[in-house]
């Protein structure tokens, strides 16, 4: 590969990139994110080749093996260019009849389509489908445009042309200016605007300075940033070689996860082939200026998404916090001025840059602006990652996108903003996505997971699962944290078993209050979020397993009991088969029984039996 | 054993600063953190056992004791928790006989949870030897287990 040396030279080699991309031509675009991999997505990709091969056909017709499209729940999927047509839930069995009926013959599979499950009308285009209708996919909508691999492909479509915009410039200020007006913040949850924090690293005094890519996403059912640095890795780094232009960087790295093992992989290549196409490394573009990418692995620590553990962490220490009255710009990484942003706040940065911080603050509300990837997963039809613009309302990406919630069920609640957020309940849904919107509510846009939850989930439980999950991951330097998340759990834990007290719900406001002024980082300070939001919107769940000493959703353990309904029952054995402690017990055909003193209450029974004859009280 | 880790610290320049990503990959080669590859480890690069006893705890992902030969794995991460996922945990647990993040006595299982694989849509997720599987139940866990020579009860009819 050869190496780009001017802006003049990088602009020839796009459009010798982008005129070799024949429109017409046809070409089969395959989801290869985690989601369909994890369907099966590679034998499907195997076959592709190997009928394409059989057909002679490898030269005609374009595979290409693409990041993410973010509809999850359909995988595995396909579209086929240039008509656009979209397939899903594919079998390996199906590609032959795609090839020759759709391909060679222009003929639209039907029962491969999208069938819409309220009009039951069968959708032929992947924009037309109710999941992506009200997306606005500005930064993720490339991903199937691309192969994550192929630096060419990125180069084709315009890529690194922001950084050409840049370096021709030759003005750094000029730059944090522009990603300022563009009203751009921090998309790892804190919302902090982007361009202060990079203005203050450029005016901090020592060197070197250093730019960081936080791709340590901890927070669970969270996976944008992971898609991003799958799908399309070179985003992420002009991003980064943008700021770190604009701050006088010439050191950067990407902490990502090492549970991501295709996203390392992803983004080792792209930046071994920036380099070699000398878009990283010395004198990039022949603009003098000089800039490296050093990839660290975590180590599966979710307080190391916090800015200074993360520093611990690359240093080679355990990643503990340290108090912040000394900023991270001012003293970092090795105590240098650091700027660390998250992946999805890099990989706005082109986009700003290309099409100006006018058009970008022309998206979104007041104070939030452009557009933000949420994970809608959980107790909901359409699970997947979405983009959607800020303001748009929780009910809107709920029920318009996600198309509501499964198996008829009523919603309960939704979760954003990971452990560190709250949740918030059906009255609220009207409410605008906007940073500061979701902090008066109690919660937080933190960096996109959107758990729905459903009647059948129990909020004490969710409340207590979040502390359990901060209780483990708490680093354990500062009291508060670690002793009062270990506190505010055993009370769950005593409430759950049927033993809370009234009182304990005001024992966990006031403790909530003083771990959240007394700890040392944000984990501590937001740890009782899940706790005092389920207090606030849900207190007649608390209330019922303390008084009644029940649970209503049918979740803790100690609070139900497993019976059968002998007017459902059929007498199958099912349930029998798998009791693992011989508690359901009868005869064929005959109306089973449930044995109390036996019953462990696994659920394994309720989950075989065919006839809803299991009942939980 | 000296030579595997100085091949693997060679990858990093010696470079201290890279303590983490070096004691995965010694993680990789051995199975587990074995007490002669962490001093090796430290001798090589002048990193007290102390600070490396330090790192090899406090990190999540790094294991002690010798790992099964079966890896087990179930994301319990938000999306699989309210889906079921600490029931599965519950059978998985009492069929192998031990808790999340032990090892069978004979050394043929390891079952762990982590805190999100990523892949939501699929939840619960259970990740056997490196290939995920998607929306767990109790009965297809137990099935897993009983391919893997687990004794189990499954739903199959008797």
């Amino acid at each position: 590969m050869k190496k780009i040396k001017s802006a003049a030279d990088l602009k020839n080699l796009q459009e010798e990139l982008n005129a070799r991309l024949d429109p017409n031509k046809p070409c089969i675009a395959i989801c290869c994110g985690t989601g369909c991999l994890a369907h099966g997505t590679r034998h499907l990709v195997e076959r592709f080749q190997q009928e394409l091969a059989d057909r002679q056909l490898t030269d005609k017709i374009g595979l290409r093996r693409t990041g993410c499209h973010g509809f999850c729940e359909r995988g595995p999927m396909v579209v086929i260019h240039p008509q656009k047509i979209f397939y899903q839930r594919l079998k390996v069995d199906d590609v032959p009849e795609i090839i020759d009926k759709t391909i060679l013959g222009d003929e639209i599979i039907d029962r491969l389509l999208y069938r819409d499950p309220v009009t039951k009308e069968r959708i032929v285009h992947e924009h037309e489908v109710p999941f992506y209708k009200k997306q606005m996919r500005l930064v993720f909508g490339m991903n199937g445009m691309i192969e994550p691999t192929s630096i060419e492909d990125y180069l084709a479509i315009g890529g690194y042309g922001a950084l050409a915009k840049v370096l021709a410039q030759a003005d750094p200020q000029a730059v944090i200016d522009e990603i300022s007006a563009a009203g751009l913040r921090g998309r790892g949850g804190g919302g902090f605007p982007t361009g202060r924090k990079w203005d203050a690293t450029r005016k901090a005094a020592g060197s070197p300075k250093y730019v960081i890519c936080n791709a340590d996403e901890g927070d669970p059912g969270a996976y944008m940033d992971r898609s991003l640095l799958e799908g399309n890795p070179h985003s992420v780094l002009e991003g980064m070689i943008i700021g770190a232009y604009a701050i006088g960087s010439s050191h950067g790295y990407i902490y990502v996860r090492n549970e991501y093992p295709l996203a390392v992989e992803n983004i080792t290549l792209a930046i071994d082939k920036a380099r070699q196409m000398g878009l990283l490394g010395e004198n990039i573009l022949g603009s003098g200026f000089d800039f490296d990418i050093v990839i660290n692995r975590g180590g599966g620590a979710f307080v190391c998404g916090e800015s200074s553990a993360l520093f611990a962490s690359i240093e080679g220490r355990a990643g503990e916090p340290r108090a912040k009255y000394v900023h991270a710009t001012d003293k970092g990484l090795y105590d240098k001025p650091t700027c660390l942003n998250n992946v999805e706040t890099w990989a706005n940065v082109p986009l700003i840059i290309n099409r100006g911080a006018q058009w970008y603050a022309g998206i979104g509300t007041e104070h939030s602006k452009g557009t933000k990837i949420f994970s809608l997963v959980g107790k909901i039809n359409n699970t997947g990652l979405v983009e959607v613009p800020m303001g748009i309302t929780l009910r809107e990406i709920i029920y318009e996108i996600g198309e509501g919630i499964p198996k008829g069920r009523r919603f309960k609640a939704v979760q954003t903003g990971g452990p560190s957020g709250g949740c918030i309940p059906e009255a609220l849904l009207d409410m605008p996505v906007d940073f500061d919107e979701l902090t008066k509510l109690g919660t937080m846009m933190g960096s996109g997971g959107m758990i729905v939850m459903d009647e059948r989930n129990c909020m004490v439980d969710v409340a207590k699962y979040f502390l359990k999950f901060l209780e483990e991951e708490s680093c354990g330097k500062c009291t508060p944290c670690r002793e009062g998340i270990y506190q505010m759990r055993k009370i769950l834990d005593r409430i759950t078993d049927g033993e809370g007290k009234l009182e304990d719900l005001d024992t966990l406001e006031w403790m909530g209050q003083a771990i959240k002024d007394g700890s040392l980082c944000a984990l501590g300070g937001s740890a009782p979020n899940p706790v005092l939001t389920t207090l606030r919107y849900f207190r007649s769940e608390y209330e019922a397993h303390i008084v009644d000493k029940k649970c209503p959703a049918g979740v803790c353990k100690a609070l139900i009991t497993y019976g059968i309904d002998a007017d459902k029952c059929t007498g199958c054995r099912a349930c029998t088969r798998v009791c693992p402690t011989g508690a359901a017990t009868g005869e064929k055909k005959e109306v089973h029984q449930i044995d109390q003193e036996k019953c462990i209450k696994c659920g394994a029974c309720y989950e075989a039996c065919k006839f809803d004859a299991i009942t939980i009280a | 054993m000296q030579e595997k880790v100085a091949h693997i610290i060679g990858k990093y320049h010696s470079d201290k600063g890279f303590l983490v990503p070096i004691l995965q990959d010694v993680q990789k080669e051995f199975n587990y953190l074995p007490k002669e590859a962490l001093t090796a480890v430290g001798t090589q690069l002048q990193v007290p056992l102390s600070r490396i006893y330090e790192v090899a705890t406090f990190y999540r992902a790094f294991s002690l004791t010798p790992r099964g030969k079966h890896q087990l794995s179930l994301c319990v991460g938000t999306a699989c928790h309210v889906r079921g996922a600490p029931m599965i945990q519950d059978g998985i647990e009492r069929v192998l006989d031990i808790r999340a993040g032990q090892t069978t006595a004979d050394l043929e299982f390891t079952f762990e949870t982590v805190n999100c694989l990523g892949a939501c849509a699929l939840g619960p997720i259970l990740v056997v030897d490196g290939e995920y599987q998607g929306q767990v139940t109790l009965s297809k866990a137990n099935k897993l287990l009983k391919k893997l020579g687990k004794k189990v009860a499954t739903d199959e009819e008797d």
